[in-house]
C-alpha cells in the first residue's frame, strides 16, 4: 500500500465521510445533522468515482445530496424545525447498544480484513454509462420496469398518507 | 496496478453502517432515525460497487444493483416521511418512543 495519488484521495475521502457520520451522532440540531450529511453523501460520491462507477456518484448527488436532503429538510421544517435530539434513553442501553454495535464490527472485521481477489483486469472505466445503459435495457429490462410501479406506487402511497383527510378532521374538532 | 485494496472499501462501509445502526437504535427524533437507516443503505451500495470492480468477477451488475437499491431508498424515505408527516398531523409528536399506538 503505497502513498499513490488514488490512496490519498480514498484516505481524505474516507475521512470526511467517518467524520460527517460521527457528527451525525453527536450534533443536536436537527438542521446541522442535515448538513452533516451531506458531507457523508458527496465524499461517498466520491468513492464512487474512485471505484470507477462514475454514473453511480452523478445519481448519488443528485439523489441524496440533492433529493433526500431536501426532503428531510421538508420532513423537519413540517414538524418540529426548532426541536433537539435529545436521548432520554438510559445511559446503561446507550452502552449495551454501543458494545452490541461494537461487538458486530469486530465479528465482521475479522471477515473482511484480509480479503484479497487478485487484480482481475476490467473495463468497467471506459464509457462507465454505456455499459449500464445496455446492461439495464437488455438484461435487467424487467426490474427497471418493475422499478416505475413501485416508484409509482410510492408516490400514490405518499400523497395519500400525507394528505389532509378534511371529513375526519371537521369530525374530530 | 491499485493502491487502495477491496478490504479498505470494505472496512468504511462496515463503519459508516456501524454508525447507521447505532444512530438508528439511540436517537429518539424520527428524521434521525430515517437518516440513519439511508446511511446504511449508502454503506451496502459502497460495498456492492467495490465488489464490482474488486471482486472475483468484475461485472457491470454490482453497479446496476446498487442503483436498484437507490431507488428503492428513495422510494422508502418518501413514504416514511408521509407517515411521520401523518402521525405529527395526529399525534403532535416526532418522538420515536411515544409512537406505540399500535401496542396495546
Amino acid at each position: 500500500m503505497t502513498l499513490s495519488g488514488e490512496f490519498l484521495a480514498f484516505l481524505s475521502l474516507a475521512v470526511v465521510s467517518v467524520m460527517g457520520g460521527v457528527l451525525l451522532l453527536n450534533l443536536t440540531k436537527v438542521v446541522h445533522v442535515i448538513v452533516a450529511l451531506v458531507f457523508t453523501f458527496i465524499s461517498i460520491a466520491g468513492i464512487f468515482v474512485l471505484l470507477s462507477a462514475e454514473f453511480l456518484a452523478v445519481a448519488q448527488i443528485l439523489l441524496y445530496s440533492g433529493a433526500i436532503t431536501i426532503i428531510m429538510l421538508f420532513g423537519i421544517m413540517l414538524t418540529r424545525h426548532d426541536d433537539t435530539s435529545e436521548t432520554k434513553a438510559g445511559g446503561l442501553r446507550k452502552v449495551l447498544l454501543f458494545l452490541g454495535v461494537l461487538g458486530f464490527a469486530f465479528s465482521v472485521y475479522i471477515g473482511i480484513y484480509n480479503l484479497d481477489f487478485g487484480q482481475v483486469p476490467n473495463t468497467l472505466h471506459e464509457n462507465n454509462t454505456e455499459q449500464i445503459g445496455m446492461a439495464l435495457f437488455s438484461k435487467y429490462i424487467i426490474p427497471f420496469e418493475l422499478t416505475s410501479v413501485l416508484l409509482l406506487a410510492a408516490l400514490i402511497g405518499a400523497i395519500i398518507l400525507a394528505k389532509k383527510d378534511d371529513e375526519k378532521g371537521a369530525e374530530k374538532e | 496496478m491499485s493502491s487502495v485494496p477491496i478490504s479498505a472499501y470494505l472496512a468504511l462501509a462496515l463503519i459508516l453502517f456501524c454508525i447507521g445502526l447505532y444512530g438508528a437504535l439511540t436517537k429518539r427524533n424520527t428524521v434521525i432515525v430515517l437518516i440513519s437507516i439511508e446511511l446504511m443503505l449508502n454503506a451496502v451500495n459502497i460495498n456492492l460497487v467495490a465488489f464490482s470492480k474488486y471482486g472475483a468477477v468484475p461485472a457491470i451488475t454490482g453497479q446496476i444493483f446498487a442503483l436498484f437499491a437507490m431507488t428503492v431508498a428513495a422510494a422508502e424515505a418518501s413514504v416514511g416521511l408521509a407517515i411521520l408527516i401523518a402521525l405529527y398531523r395526529n399525534r403532535k409528536t416526532v418522538n420515536i418512543d411515544e409512537m406505540n399506538s399500535m401496542k396495546n
